[in-house]
């Protein structure tokens, strides 16, 4: 919502009428997604014919690609599925998320992205941010489309990985449905969901991952209302009820852990999720600097538990050693800015938060002794994601 | 040669000719035959394509958007409702471009719930931008399913082939098939110039400002009236391939001089093609069969009105609060004619009321010496009603 395509309307620029060429991208070569870059516009998008936008992704020379993707990969150790220039808010944590999900997913996937903030923020006709095939239908149906997509390539004999993205609004709530029979005919699909907990391409409006309490603009706090009423859908547990290989949570946080669950679920022939936390500055209402902070915050609180899950067991959860007050968490943020004020309506709240919280650190066994995940490990060493040996 | 079979089944062994590789469907009535046949076909190892058993129709239409972006040959089929929740899906196929074949087993939209054949359904997404065919027997039916991956292909179009729910579908008519070798020649292997390809990337469905919204949706417009000589160009390759043509946009039957026509969709203009050859019009009349709804084909329209003093306009679906849809429309491709026929439009046959031979001599009764009706449900047996609501 925060990004009107600023350079789209004016006349393409001489630098963005010529095709890209083709060049090898170099860790570091660009600046990092996320900035509302004026300069690192992603390059004109020059299309066979002017059809409901389709183009030709920016900074790919298709020869250079051909049949070579194995030499490409190898070159290329941080191939950039998304690039930056794309027009999202400072420090969305849904472009940053995206990114690192790109990175450790390598050239050889495409993509199914639902109607939301990514989807918008990435492709503002003739421009598009995507370096990988990538196809946005509705808001409700990433799931189908990209289960299409994998019976194609499987019809065709192709093995390239697909996935699905979509956000809160389009997973927990209206693509649901979508999702769940992804899920249950086994398609070779990853679904990743951008969890920025509420609908923010629209203005922020609750979803039923919106968490308890929180104000959104269809969950207002009044003298009536304490924020949202309801509690933020478990929904990975519903996801493994279907007794899928690899369930996981993941935090934008946590590059490291993030890019392994990415691997991890890409080598699993299989329906593979990811919930993937993703703070939005604009929706929350906090600084664009303290994404990251507020993101680690939700996991060192317990309120946004870090686990996997393999056929609905628990196989794995990032280990909190000292658990943190919610409340440190929730002052950083305005969506929570209520609860603070001097009443007892708001105490309660708070503390029913907390219960919360230490609901998930008892039922997920989160307290560890193991230091806290640092965010080093293959940080920059990314494997080939696909599937093609 | 011709064998006897069902409609349904017919029409899943026409799928099967043309060789998709993703086929997704969901049951319902009366189009639920098709994907019953379609899903034997495949468990008899008949038929090698992925076939995606979806949770509902919206993702069987999802599952062949994704599938043909992906290059592959899709192929789906609905009905009535199934349809109303495909609506999304197909808009947004039709303005990505994307080709692929629907069948729609026309049945009414409820309420009141009726599973019987009119065609609300595929009329209420006539603005889709999907091509639209309507047959008239199953026989047209095979045909134009196998033409219509070639259309949509060479079109760059979704493509829905419309039969008659239950009369078509359900109704067993002998049937000729062509050979798998004639139809591998006629219809050649899928080869989506814009697929998703991670050797050569595309960005498909971007947001589109107001800058370029209207151009795309010119080029749409364009390609659809583009659509309208290849149609014909492909029942006429399809003539030299098979042996038959299925009817190009329009076909006309009867005497070429009437001053009487009746137009028509679908498979009424079998059973007034009947009472035209049991001679039950005392005065000579033509029935003019649309097959193709979408493109709309005005010049071929205003050439089979040529000389047509009274055009009876058929309707199986209407839009309450204006009357006849294809009534409309046939009146505007007409308005600005010197000289133009009186038109008569009626809705016969909604939720599957029997339409009988004997409606042409009574639709020509209907016409003479009155001034044209704007619209009328010509069957409706008002005396069943509340006077309030006659
Ligand atoms: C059928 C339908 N209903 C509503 C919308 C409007 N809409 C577009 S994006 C969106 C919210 C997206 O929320 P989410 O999935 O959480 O993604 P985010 O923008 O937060 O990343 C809504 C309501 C739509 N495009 N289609
Ligand atoms: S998710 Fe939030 S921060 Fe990111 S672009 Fe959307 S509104 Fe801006
Ligand atoms: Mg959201």
């Amino acid at each position: 919502m925060a990004k009107t395509p600023e350079t789209a309307k004016k006349a393409p620029s001489k630098a963005a009428s010529k095709p890209a060429k083709a060049k090898t991208a170099k860790a570091g070569d660009a600046k990092s997604g996320g900035a509302k870059g004026k300069s690192a516009a992603p390059a004109e998008t020059p299309s066979r014919k002017v059809a409901a936008g389709v183009g030709t992704a920016p900074g790919v020379d298709a020869q250079a690609l051909g049949g070579e993707l194995a030499e490409l990969r190898r070159r290329q150790p941080r191939f950039r599925g998304l690039e930056a220039g794309h027009r999202a808010c400072q420090g969305c944590g849904e472009a940053l998320g995206a990114r690192l999900v790109m990175e450790a997913a390598g050239p050889d996937v495409m993509v199914a992205n639902a109607t939301g903030c990514l989807e918008v923020f990435t492709t503002p006709w003739p421009q598009s941010a995507w370096r990988v095939p990538w196809i946005h239908s509705l808001f409700e149906n990433a799931a189908a489309v990209a289960s299409g997509m994998e019976a194609a390539l499987k019809a065709r004999g192709h093995r390239t990985k697909v996935m699905a993205f979509g956000g809160d609004g389009s997973t927990f709530d209206i693509g649901f449905q979508a999702l769940s029979g992804m899920l249950e005919r086994t398609h070779n699909v990853l679904y990743v969901c951008f969890d920025n907990e509420a609908y923010m391409n629209t203005g922020i409006q609750r979803s039923s991952s919106t968490p308890h309490a929180a104000a959104t603009t269809t969950s207002p706090a009044g003298s009536q209302r304490m924020g949202k009423r309801h509690l933020k859908k478990d929904l990975l547990q519903i996801i493994a009820a279907h007794h899928v290989p690899y369930a996981a949570s993941a935090s934008v946080a946590y590059a490291a852990d993030l890019r392994r669950k990415v691997r991890r679920a890409i080598e699993i022939e299989g329906p593979t999720f990811l919930l993937l936390h993703v703070p939005c500055p604009l929706g929350w209402g906090h600084d664009g600097a303290k994404t990251i902070e507020i993101a680690r915050l939700a996991v060192q609180t317990g309120l946004f538990p870090v686990v996997e899950l393999e056929r609905n067991e628990l196989a794995g959860v990032m280990p909190i050693r000292q658990p943190r007050p919610v409340s440190d968490y929730l002052k950083l943020q305005n969506r929570f800015r209520h609860l603070f004020g001097n009443d007892h309506r708001a105490r309660q709240e708070r503390e029913h938060l907390q219960a919360l919280a230490d609901h998930n650190i008892a039922t997920y066994h989160l307290l560890g002794e193991e230091p806290d995940p640092l965010d080093t490990e293959g940080a920059d060493t990314v494997r080939r994601g696909g599937l093609i040996a | 040669m011709l064998k006897a079979l069902e409609g349904s089944q017919a029409l899943a062994r026409a799928v099967a000719l043309c060789r998709p590789g993703v086929v997704a469907a969901y049951p319902i009535t009366p189009q639920t035959h098709i994907v019953e046949n379609i899903s034997k076909l495949v468990a008899d190892g008949e038929m090698g394509c992925e076939l995606v058993s979806v949770e509902s129709e919206f993702s069987a239409a999802s599952v062949v958007l994704g599938a043909a972006a992906a290059g592959a040959r899709a192929y789906t089929a609905s009905s009535s409702q199934g349809i109303m929740l495909m609506s999304e899906v197909l808009y947004n196929m039709a303005g990505l471009r994307i080709p692929a074949v629907i069948t729609c087993a026309n049945r009414s939209v409820g309420a009141p719930l009726n599973i019987w054949n009119d065609q609300a359904d595929s009329m209420a997404i006539r603005d889709s931008g999907c091509i639209q065919l309507y047959c008239a027997d199953n026989q047209e039916g095979v045909d134009s399913t196998i033409q219509a991956f070639r259309i949509a292909e060479a079109t760059e179009l979704p493509v829905m082939v419309c039969v008659d729910g239950f009369v078509l579908t359900h109704t067993l008519e002998p049937i000729d098939l062509p050979s798998q070798t004639k139809v591998d020649r006629f219809l050649p292997e899928f080869d989506f110039a814009r697929r998703l390809d991670p050797k050569a990337p595309k960005s498909f469905g971007t947001l589109v400002d107001p800058g370029w919204f209207t151009e795309v949706r010119h080029s749409h417009h364009r390609a659809m009236q583009k659509a309208l000589p290849v149609i014909e160009e492909i029942d006429a390759a399809y003539e030299k391939a098979i042996g038959r043509a299925a009817g190009g946009l329009l076909k006309t039957h009867g005497p070429k001089g009437a001053k009487t026509a009746v137009l028509a969709l679908g498979s009424v203009v079998s059973t007034l093609r009947q009472g035209l050859n049991d001679g039950l019009a005392k005065t000579p009349v033509k029935i003019i069969q649309l097959r193709c709804f979408r493109p709309f084909p005005t010049e071929a329209l205003i050439e089979a009105v040529d000389g047509v003093d009274d055009l009876i306009v058929l309707e199986r679906a209407f839009s309450p609060g204006l009357g006849g849809i294809v009534g409309t429309e046939v009146t505007a491709a007409l308005a600005h004619l010197k000289k133009r026929p009186r038109i008569h439009n009626f809705a016969v046959g909604l939720g599957g009321r029997d339409v009988p031979v004997e409606l042409l001599p009574e639709l020509i009764a209907a016409t003479r010496g009155t001034t044209p009706e704007p619209f009328r449900i010509f069957d409706v047996e008002l005396d069943k009603l509340p006077a309030e609501d006659r």
